[in-house]
């Protein structure tokens, strides 16, 4: 049983699998243990391949565990998670409308109501107007703008955010995430976010979890306790840059060939 | 206050280029079709060819003047349209479906694919001797040999495009959880449009193909039979202008195959568009 006050509750997760190619069992995760409060915003960050993106698709059911539980909070109304994909992965045959509405239609909502419950969202991602443009004639930022509406469409306990700012320029990326924090605090969800930008994962998260290499496990979860509502101000404030040292500092002793900073130093 | 030298292009500006382009692109085009009819009709009345086999442009449609008001020749047409559509109908028909379900079904696709490339290998109009003496010299066996001709032409390039939907959109639908069937309307279906337009314009080449060589082979009637009956009475002008017919379906045929892609795929790009 889940306490409460709890969106998610992990315990115990581990998750192997069989490579096709070698067919030999691989070990994606060790163990992850985590708890999430409703209404948190949570970011993991780890090397490239430590399992995160793994453990988030589990959690969308994606992919099965091999071990472990995971509990999610069922809301009273709308759905207990959606997830914000990576590279948008928006339908390139369908307009923003029809992309932001196809999680109520998945629901089974009629088309025309699920376009008329869909455009609040598309209004709130900043989207309005553009409705009826098709994904190829949206730039990233607006395709992940419109990643972001679908999944808030369907008024899900928790947002899953797999990398969603990865592919973008530097410029856009900084302005999505105030935009997220905005969009987070009117939306009023706990979220769930997969990075591997540290600065991105502090600026945005209430607490930061960083994972080991492969196979993965949390080797630190760290508050961050720098006040809201933040502006992009607060990365140049000294308290910021000393969590992203040390979180740096977790990482990097996890990438081997790479020298860490003691060694540079 | 600060000027630039240089002006962006105005909308009527950049209009009027690309209409100048579009224009230019047009008229070299007409004088080069034209161009070449004068050179063949001064050529042939200069004797340069020899019109008893080969028409000078003005005959052929003399012949075809003629032809038109024939109703033998409407009748040889309407076997030949119906020979067509209906064997590239049924062709469609099944192609589509079943090379739906056999990229998505992967057991159903290693079961077929071996005949898939089978027949694809097999130039299906080896087939006819076979065809006719299973159907006769009616359109049954002209029907038949359209038919296969298009059929592989659509299935397998629809296998191949269920085969390679995006990972990532199935698991938008899987995320969302989709039913089954929204799953394959929703994402298969239209990521496979493109693959299916493929098919269909492959088809539809095949199918011609099948029409005029079914006729040429072993018919009764049909503008394949007219070909060879102008053809064996020495009548160039009408021989050509058959062959001319033939030559304007298969145009009208990509010109409906191009409205249907602008149909449904408003979506692409202008610049992935084929």
């Amino acid at each position: 049983m889940m306490d409460k006050g709890l969106a998610l509750q992990a315990r115990g997760v581990r998750m192997s699998y069989v490579d096709p190619q070698s067919g030999d069992r691989l070990l994606a995760i060790e163990r992850i243990d985590m708890d999430i409060a409703e209404g948190e915003f949570v970011s993991i960050v780890g090397p490239s391949g430590c399992g995160k993106s793994t453990f988030l698709k589990i959690i969308n059911g994606l992919l099965p565990t091999s071990e472990g539980e995971i509990a999610i909070a069922q809301p009273a109304h709308g759905r207990d998670h959606a997830m914000v994909f990576q590279d948008s992965a928006l339908f390139p045959w369908y307009s923003v409308l029809n992309n932001v509405a196809y999680g109520l239609v998945c629901q089974g909502v009629k088309k025309k109501l699920a376009q008329q419950r869909a455009m609040p969202f598309i209004e709130m991602v900043g989207l309005k107007g553009f409705e009826s443009k098709y994904p190829y004639q949206l730039s990233g930022g607006m395709q992940q703008r419109a990643n972001l509406a679908r999944a808030l469409t369907v008024d899900p306990e928790i947002l899953l955010m797999d990398e969603p700012f990865a592919a973008l320029d530097a410029q856009t990326r900084e302005l999505m995430q105030a935009e997220l924090l905005r969009i987070w605090r009117q939306a009023n969800k706990t979220v769930l976010f997969i990075t591997h930008q540290i600065d991105e994962a502090i600026f945005l998260s209430d607490r930061v979890v960083v994972m080991s290499a492969r196979p993965g496990r949390i080797l630190a979860d760290i508050p961050i306790d720098i006040p809201r509502p933040r502006d992009l101000e607060v990365k140049r404030t000294p308290r910021f840059v000393e969590l992203a040292d040390e979180i740096w500092r977790l990482v990097s002793g996890q990438l081997s060939g790479i020298p860490t900073a003691a060694q540079v130093g | 206050m600060v000027t630039t030298s240089r002006k962006a292009p105005t909308p009527e500006y950049s209009n009027r280029v690309s209409k100048l382009l579009h224009s230019e692109r047009f008229l070299l085009g007409a004088v080069g079709v034209i161009g070449f009819l004068l050179i063949w009709e001064a050529a042939a009345r200069a004797g340069a060819i020899n019109v008893q086999f080969f028409a000078s442009p003005t005959m052929i449609a003399q012949a075809g003047i003629i032809e038109v008001q024939t109703p033998a020749f409407w009748e040889d047409a309407m076997v030949s349209a119906w020979e067509f559509f209906a064997g590239f109908s049924i062709a469609i028909i099944l192609g589509v479906p079943i090379g739906l379900m056999a990229g998505w079904f992967v057991k159903l696709n290693y079961a077929l694919d071996p005949w898939l490339n089978f027949f694809n290998a097999l130039p299906r109009v080896a087939l006819l001797p076979v065809l006719v003496i299973l159907f006769g010299l009616g359109i049954q066996s002209k029907i038949a040999v359209v038919f296969l001709g298009a059929f592989f032409s659509v299935i397998i390039p629809t296998v191949q495009g269920v085969r390679t939907v995006d990972r990532r959109f199935l698991d938008v639908a899987t995320s969302f959880r989709a039913s089954k069937r929204l799953l394959f309307t929703s994402v298969v279906g239209l990521a496979t449009v493109p693959f299916i337009v493929t098919g269909l314009r492959l088809g539809m080449a095949r199918g011609l193909i099948g029409v005029v060589t079914g006729e040429l082979y072993a018919a009764t009637e049909g503008l394949g039979v007219m070909i060879r009956r102008a053809s064996e009475n020495r009548q160039g002008d009408r021989m050509l202008f058959g062959v001319l017919l033939f030559t304007f379906a298969g145009i009208i045929g990509v010109e409906i195959i191009r409205a249907v892609e602008r149909r449904f795929q408003k979506w692409r790009p202008e610049g992935f568009r084929r």
